[in-house]
C-alpha cells in the first residue's frame, strides 16, 4: 500500500519543530509501524537524507521504549497495542498518517519523535521502592500474599513506564502511572510499611513535576498498551488519604 | 501544610466533596420548586421563607455559598494548570474514545456558573435589596420570569449543561474519594446517568408548565 | 583466509581461582575468607557499573547500600528499559516447597547437564545456593510472584527438569524481576550512593598500569565524549546474539563494551555458544526488525509437525492426519515435543533444509494446538496462553486457536561472554563482568528460566561479595583522575573510529550491512556449523568489513543525537566479533549443546561430544589488530559430576 506521512521533525530541544511530508510506496501490511519507519529511514539515509529519530529497543511491547502519537493516539489506533507491535495492516493504501512525539509539559522533546521521560524515573526515585537492603529478606514464604492481591499487584506491575498515559491524558497527568505503582505495593504485605510516605513523596514529585490533576476522563485506561485500570487510581487516592 | 491543601490529589478531593454537596442541594431545591407548580402561590413562598428564616438551613446555606465558591475557584485553579501540563498542543486532537463531556467540564461548569449567577441576580439580591422585586413573593418573581421564552430558553440550555455535568461529576467524585468497586461503581454509573437526566428533566418540566400552560 | 589458532595451554594467565575444599562448602568458605573493606574506607571508592539490566541494576544498588561510590551507565533513557524485561518464563530457584525431592545439588546437577558438561561445577554449585537467596529478596522487593489459595508462592516446571521449580509472575516475570532491582536501584539514588548517568554508551574501557580505571561514554543526546574513572568497573552489559540481526533480543543490545574490553585485555570465553530458541514467530517481511519468541512453556500442550509431502502447500487444516509429520514425536518418543531448546531447533531446521519447510519461505513448522483444544476445551488453553495467543495474532494476524501457530528458531541468548573467575572477574583485574555479559554458569546450553536466577545471583549475591576481595587492595588509592594520558589516548581513539564512521561518506546503511552480517552468520554459524561453511563465512565477514568501512553512509555529525552513528559503532564491532565466533567454531572439534559441528555427530544425527579433547574453556586473547586471536584453555574438572551422553530418545 501506498501512504502519505506527516512526521513531526524536530533537531533538538531548543530548535522549533515542523511537520515533513514524506511518500512511502509498497508498505505490507505485514510490517509493523516501526518496521515502516524502519524502510522510511533507510530510504532517507541512503538518498543522503537524515533519519528520523524514535526511540524502540524489545519491538515486542515489553520494554516501554517506543511510543509516539499516530493519528490522534498514543500508540495508534489500536488498543493495548505499543507502538512496535503495531500492524500495518490496521491502515489502509492512501492513508495519510500523522506522526506526533508525546506532548506534555515534563516531556520535552529531545528530537523528533523522542521526548525526554525522566520525569518517570524521578517519581519513581522519590519512593518506588520498597527498603529492603539485599541480603536482609526473611524465607520467600514467611510473607504471606493472598492470591487476588498478587494478581492484582501484577496487573498494576504490568505498567512499561511508556508514558501513553500522559500522551492521551487532555491534563497530561501522570496518575495512572503512579498509581500502578503505588497499588504493585499497596497490596503487598511487603509494600504497607512504608505505603504513607511512598504515596506522599510520589505525589508531591508527581505534582512539582509540572504533570496536570486527574479529571477522570478514562483516556489513559482506553490508551494504555497495557491496560492498567483506573481502579488503581482510585486506589491511590485512597492510599494519599490514608496516608494524612 | 501546602502540600496537603494544594497537592492534585487533595485539590480533586475539595473538589468532589464541594460538588457532592451541591448536588445533594439540587432534590431540595427541585422539590421545592414543585410547588410553583401549585396554583396557590402559599406554599411555595412559606418554604423560601423557612428556607430562609430557619437557623439550621442558614448554617448550611453558607456551607453551600463557600461550596460554590470553593468548587469554582478550585475548578478553575484545576484547568489552569492542566492547560499549562501541555503547552505545545497536538496537531492531530486527541481522537481517544472517554465520556465526551468529561473534556467539557469546565465550560458546562461555567454556563451552569453564568446561570447561577443570573439566577442569584433574580432573587438572592432581591432578598438583599440589591436587586428590585419582593422578597416575600418569589413565586409572582419565579412565575413572571418563566413566562418569558427567552429566559426559558437560557434556563433549558442550562439545566441541559447542567445534566452533562452531573453526569461526569458524580462518577468523578466517587473515583477521587477512592470509592471504585467491582460491583458498586457500574452503580454508581447507572445512578449519575439517572441523577443527570431526572434532576434537570424535573426543573425543566416546572419551567415549561409554567410557560405554556399557566 | 585460515584463522591461526595458537593453541597454548598457559595456565598462568587463566586461574579461576577456584576455592579449596569439597564443592558444597567452597562459597561458605570463600565468604569467610574474602578480604573486606571497613565503611569509613568504602566512602572513598568509586566502581562503575555499566549496564542497569537485573544484573547491572542489582549490583550497582547492593554496591551502594554496601556504602560504595557507585557510577552507572544505561544507553537508555531509564533502567527500566533493559532486556532482561522481556525474559518471559520464569525464576529457578531450589526451593523445594513442592516437596518434589528438589535441592541446591539437583539444581547444580540439572544445569551441568543441561550445560552438555561445559561449565565449571564450582561456579554452578554457587548459582544454584544462591538461587533461593534470590527468590526471598525479589519477594521482598515487591515482585508479585504467582500465588497459591493459601498464599505461598506458586511453582511452574520448564524444560528438560523433572521438579517444578520455576517462580513465574504471568509471562512476564523478567519485567517484574527487573521492576524490582529497578527500584531498588532508584533507592539508593535517592540516598545518594548511586548516580545514575542515562543515554551513555560506554565506548571503551580505561586500562592504566594494567587495572581497569575508568570507561569512555558517549553522551547519546548531546555527542559529548565524557570520561568516567572509579576503582574498579563492573561490565553488565548483556549478551551479543543480534550479532545474527534476526534474534529475540532488543535491536539495541550489542557487544560493544565486552568486545573493547576484550580489546584491552579482557579474554573472550567460548563466543561461538549461542542459543537458538526453537519457538519465535518467523521472519514475515524483509525489513523485519527482530523475531518475537514464543514461550517455550507452549511446547506443554503444542504439536509440532510438517508436512509428509515436500513443499505441500495446502492450508494446514486441509491435510489430514496421516499426512503430518509429527517429527519430534517421532525422532524423540520419549520427550517428544518437549526435547531441550538445542535439539528442537536443529530439528525444525533439518526438515526445512529437506524441504519440508512451511509458510511462504518454507522457513517455519506448525505448533499445532487442534488436539489440546479438543481435549481441554478452549477456555483451559485460553487461561494458559491467553496473552500469548494474542500476541501471536496480534503479529501475525492468525489467530492460533483455529489454526495452527508457525514457528522458526531464532538466535536467542549467548553462552558465551567475558572470561571471568570465581570472582567474576576478567583478565583485566579489576574489570568485572556479570549476567549475560560473562561466559558464566550456563555451558553449551541454558536450561529455561536459569538465565534470570544467574544474573540476578550474580548482581546481588556474588559480585557484592567478591569484589571486596580486589578492593581490599584499592583503599590507598585516591580518586582516579581522569586526566591521565590512558585517558587521553582512549578518548582520542573513539573520537577517531567515529570520526571515520560518519566519515566514509558512502551510499549504504549501517542496517543493511548488519542484515548481510547477521545472514552469513545465521547460515554459516547458526545452528549447525562445518569446517566448509565456517572458512566461508570468515571469508564473507572480511570482504563486508572491507566494503562496510568504504560504503557505509552514516548522515549527521558526532555531536548531535545521532542513531546511524550508534548502530554503525556498534555493527563494526559485530563485524569484528564475528571472527572470533567462527574461530571458535572452528576450533571446537566437537558437538556439545548449542555447539552443533555437522562432523561431529551421532548416526541419526545427534551432539557428539569429544570429552577426551575438548573439556575445556576456550578464551580467547586479543593479539592486535589484523592478527590470529591467542587461544587459553581453561580445562574443566568435573570432580562432582560424571560426564555421561544426553539422551532424549
Amino acid at each position: 500500500m501506498n501512504l502519505t506521512l506527516k512526521i513531526w521533525r524536530q533537531k533538538d530541544a531548543k530548535s522549533k519543530g515542523k511537520f515533513v511530508t514524506y511518500k512511502m510506496a509498497d508498505v505490507s501490511p505485514e510490517m509493523s509501524f516501526l518496521e515502516m519507519l524502519d524502510a522510511l529511514n533507510k530510504k532517507l539515509v541512503e538518498s543522503g537524507g537524515d533519519p528520523v529519530a524514535f526511540e524502540h529497543d524489545c519491538r515486542e511491547g515489553i520494554c516501554g521504549t517506543c511510543g509516539m502519537y499516530i493519528n490522534g493516539h498514543p500508540h495508534g489506533p489500536v488498543p493495548a497495542v505499543t507502538t512496535c507491535m503495531l500492524s500495518m495492516r490496521y491502515f489502509s493504501d492512501g492513508d495519510t498518517i500523522t506522526v506526533e512525539p508525546w506532548r506534555a509539559k515534563p516531556f520535552p522533546v529531545i528530537r523528533d519523535l523522542i521526548v525526554d521521560r525522566s520525569a518517570m524515573d524521578k517519581i519513581q526515585v522519590a519512593g518506588g521502592y520498597i527498603s529492603v537492603n539485599t541480603g536482609a529478606a526473611p524465607d520467600a514464604n514467611s510473607i504471606l500474599v493472598p492470591k487476588k492481591n498478587a494478581e492484582e499487584a501484577f496487573d498494576a506491575a504490568a505498567c512499561i513506564g511508556c508514558g501513553a498515559c500522559v500522551a492521551a491524558c487532555k491534563n497530561a497527568s501522570a496518575m495512572l502511572f503512579v498509581s500502578a505503582r503505588i497499588s504493585q505495593y499497596a497490596l503487598l504485605p511487603q509494600g504497607r510499611l512504608e505505603a504513607k510516605e511512598r504515596v506522599r513523596a510520589m505525589v508531591e514529585k508527581m505534582d512539582e513535576l509540572g504533570f496536570g490533576n486527574c479529571s477522570n476522563t478514562g483516556a489513559c485506561e482506553a490508551e494504555c498498551p497495557k491496560q492498567v485500570k483506573l481502579v488503581n487510581i482510585a486506589r491511590l487516592n485512597r492510599e494519599y488519604y490514608k496516608a494524612y | 501544610m501546602d502540600k496537603l491543601l494544594f497537592s492534585s490529589v487533595s485539590k480533586k478531593f475539595v473538589m468532589a466533596l464541594a460538588g457532592l454537596f451541591l448536588i445533594l442541594f439540587l432534590p431540595v431545591h427541585l422539590f421545592i420548586n414543585f410547588m410553583l407548580l401549585k396554583s396557590d402561590p402559599q406554599p411555595f413562598n412559606e418554604a423560601a421563607r423557612f428556607m430562609v428564616s430557619f437557623p439550621l438551613i442558614r448554617i448550611i446555606e453558607i456551607v453551600l455559598i463557600a461550596a460554590i465558591i470553593i468548587h469554582i475557584c478550585y475548578g478553575i485553579y484545576i484547568q489552569i494548570q492542566n492547560w499549562m501540563a501541555r503547552p505545545t498542543r497536538y496537531a492531530v486532537s486527541i481522537k481517544t474514545k472517554t465520556s465526551f463531556f468529561s473534556k467539557f467540564m469546565i465550560w458546562t461548569g461555567a454556563a451552569v456558573f453564568t446561570f447561577l449567577i443570573i439566577h442569584f441576580f433574580n432573587f438572592y439580591f432581591i432578598r438583599l435589596g440589591l436587586a428590585e422585586g419582593n422578597p416575600d413573593d418569589f413565586y409572582s418573581v419565579a412565575h413572571r420570569l418563566f413566562k418569558i421564552p427567552a429566559y426559558n430558553y437560557i434556563y433549558l440550555v442550562c439545566f441541559i449543561l447542567l445534566g452533562l455535568h452531573l453526569y461526569h461529576a458524580i462518577i468523578s467524585a466517587f473515583q477521587t474519594l477512592g470509592l471504585n468497586h467491582r460491583f458498586w461503581t457500574p452503580v454508581v454509573k447507572a445512578f449519575a446517568l439517572i441523577y443527570a437526566i431526572v434532576i434537570p428533566a424535573g426543573f425543566a418540566v416546572i419551567s415549561i408548565t409554567i410557560w405554556l400552560f399557566r | 583466509m585460515v584463522v591461526q589458532i595458537e593453541n597454548t595451554r598457559n595456565m598462568e594467565k587463566l586461574n579461576a581461582h577456584i576455592p579449596d575444599g569439597p564443592l558444597a562448602l567452597k562459597w561458605t568458605k570463600y565468604k569467610a575468607s574474602v578480604k573486606l573493606v571497613n565503611p569509613a574506607n568504602k566512602r572513598k571508592i568509586d566502581i562503575i557499573v555499566v549496564g542497569t539490566g537485573v544484573a547491572g541494576a542489582a549490583a550497582a544498588s547492593t554496591l551502594g547500600e554496601l556504602g560504595y561510590n557507585v557510577k552507572t551507565f544505561s544507553y537508555h533513557d531509564t533502567p527500566r528499559r533493559a532486556h532482561s524485561v522481556a525474559s518471559q518464563g520464569g525464576i529457578n530457584a531450589a526451593k523445594n516447597y513442592r516437596n518434589d525431592g528438589d535441592s541446591v545439588y539437583r539444581l547444580f546437577i540439572d544445569m551441568i547437564k543441561g550445560g552438555d558438561y561445559r561449565a565449571r561445577e564450582a561456579n554452578v554449585y554457587r548459582a544454584a545456593e544462591v538461587s533461593n537467596q534470590v527468590i526471598d529478596h525479589f519477594t521482598a522487593l515487591g515482585v508479585p510472584f504467582a500465588r497459591d489459595y493459601g498464599g505461598t508462592l506458586n511453582t511452574r516446571s520448564f524444560g528438560g527438569v523433572q521438579v517444578s521449580r520455576t517462580f513465574y509472575a504471568k509471562g512476564q516475570t523478567g519485567q517484574q524481576c527487573l521492576l524490582a532491582s529497578y527500584a531498588s536501584l532508584n533507592r539508593q539514588i535517592k540516598n545518594g550512593t548511586v548516580t545514575m548517568y542515562p543515554y551513555r554508551e560506554m565506548l571503551d574501557l580505561v586500562v592504566i598500569d594494567g587495572r581497569a580505571r575508568g570507561i569512555i561514554a558517549r553522551n547519546m543526546i548531546s555527542g559529548e565524549i565524557e570520561r568516567h574513572s572509579a576503582h574498579a568497573v563492573v561490565l553488565a552489559t548483556g549478551g551479543y546474539g543480534t550479532i545474527f540481526y534476526l534474534s529475540t533480543l532488543a535491536v539495541n543490545s550489542n557487544a560493544t563494551a565486552a568486545w573493547k574490553s576484550y580489546k584491552k585485555g579482557a579474554f573472550f570465553a567460548n563466543p561461538s555458544f549461542v542459543q537458538i530458541h526453537p519457538t519465535s514467530i518467523p521472519q514475515m517481511n524483509e525489513f523485519q526488525a527482530k523475531l518475537t519468541l514464543m514461550s517455550e512453556s507452549l511446547r506443554n500442550d503444542g504439536r509440532i509437525w510438517v508436512p509428509k509431502e515436500k513443499g505441500d502447500k495446502r492450508p494446514p487444516n486441509d491435510i489430514p492426519e496421516n499426512e503430518r509429520d509429527y517429527y519430534l514425536e517421532r525422532r524423540y518418543p520419549a520427550f517428544g515435543n518437549l526435547v531441550p531448546r538445542d535439539i528442537a531447533s536443529r530439528a525444525a531446521k533439518e526438515r526445512c533444509d529437506a524441504g519440508y519447510g512451511v509458510g511462504p519461505a518454507g522457513l517455519s513448522v506448525y505448533l499445532d494446538f487442534r488436539d489440546a483444544l479438543a481435549k481441554q476445551g478452549k477456555k483451559a488453553i485460553e487461561e494458559k496462553y491467553g496473552n500469548l495467543f494474542d500476541m501471536y495474532k496480534t503479529i501475525t494476524g492468525t489467530d492460533p486457536y483455529t489454526e495452527p501457530m508457525r514457528i522458526y528458531p531464532a538466535g536467542h541468548y549467548t553462552m558465551g561472554g567475558l572470561w571471568v573467575d570465581y570472582e567474576l572477574m576478567t583478565t583485566i583485574p579489576g574489570l568485572y563482568a556479570i549476567g549475560e555479559a560473562n561466559f558464566a554458569d550456563h555451558g553449551a546450553n541454558r536450561l529455561g528460566a536459569s538465565s534470570l536466577m544467574q544474573i540476578a545471583a550474580d548482581g546481588y549475591f556474588i559480585l557484592p561479595v567478591t569484589i571486596n576481595n580486589y578492593l581490599a587492595g584499592q583503599i590507598k588509592v585516591p580518586s582516579i583522575p581522569v586526566e591521565g594520558r590512558e585517558f587521553d589516548e582512549a578518548e582520542k581513539s573513539v573520537k577517531e573510529r567515529l570520526e571515520k564512521l560518519v566519515s566514509i561518506g558512502g551510499k549504504q546503511s549501517a542496517t543493511s550491512f548488519h542484515k548481510r552480517l547477521g545472514k552469513i552468520m545465521w547460515d554459516y554459524c547458526g545452528m549447525s556449523r562445518n569446517e566448509k561453511g565456517l572458512l566461508k563465512a570468515l571469508d564473507l565477514v572480511k570482504n563486508l568489513r572491507e566494503e562496510f568501512w568504504k560504503d557505509l553512509r552514516v548522515p549527521g555529525s558526532l555531536k548531535e543525537l545521532n542513531q546511524e552513528l550508534e548502530k554503525a559503532a556498534r555493527i563494526a564491532d559485530f563485524l569484528e566479533l564475528a571472527d572470533l565466533l567462527i574461530a571458535d567454531a572452528l576450533f571446537r572439534k566437537e558437538s556439545c549443546g548449542a555447539h552443533f559441528r555437522e562432523e561431529y555427530q551421532t548416526a541419526d544425527g545427534e551432539t557428539l561430544r569429544n570429552d577426551a579433547e575438548y573439556t575445556c574453556v576456550a578464551a580467547w586473547e586479543y593479539a592486535g589488530e589484523g592478527k590470529a586471536p591467542i587461544l587459553h584453555r581453561e580445562e574443566l574438572k568435573f570432580e562432582e559430576v560424571e560426564m555421561k551422553v544426553r539422551s532424549y530418545k
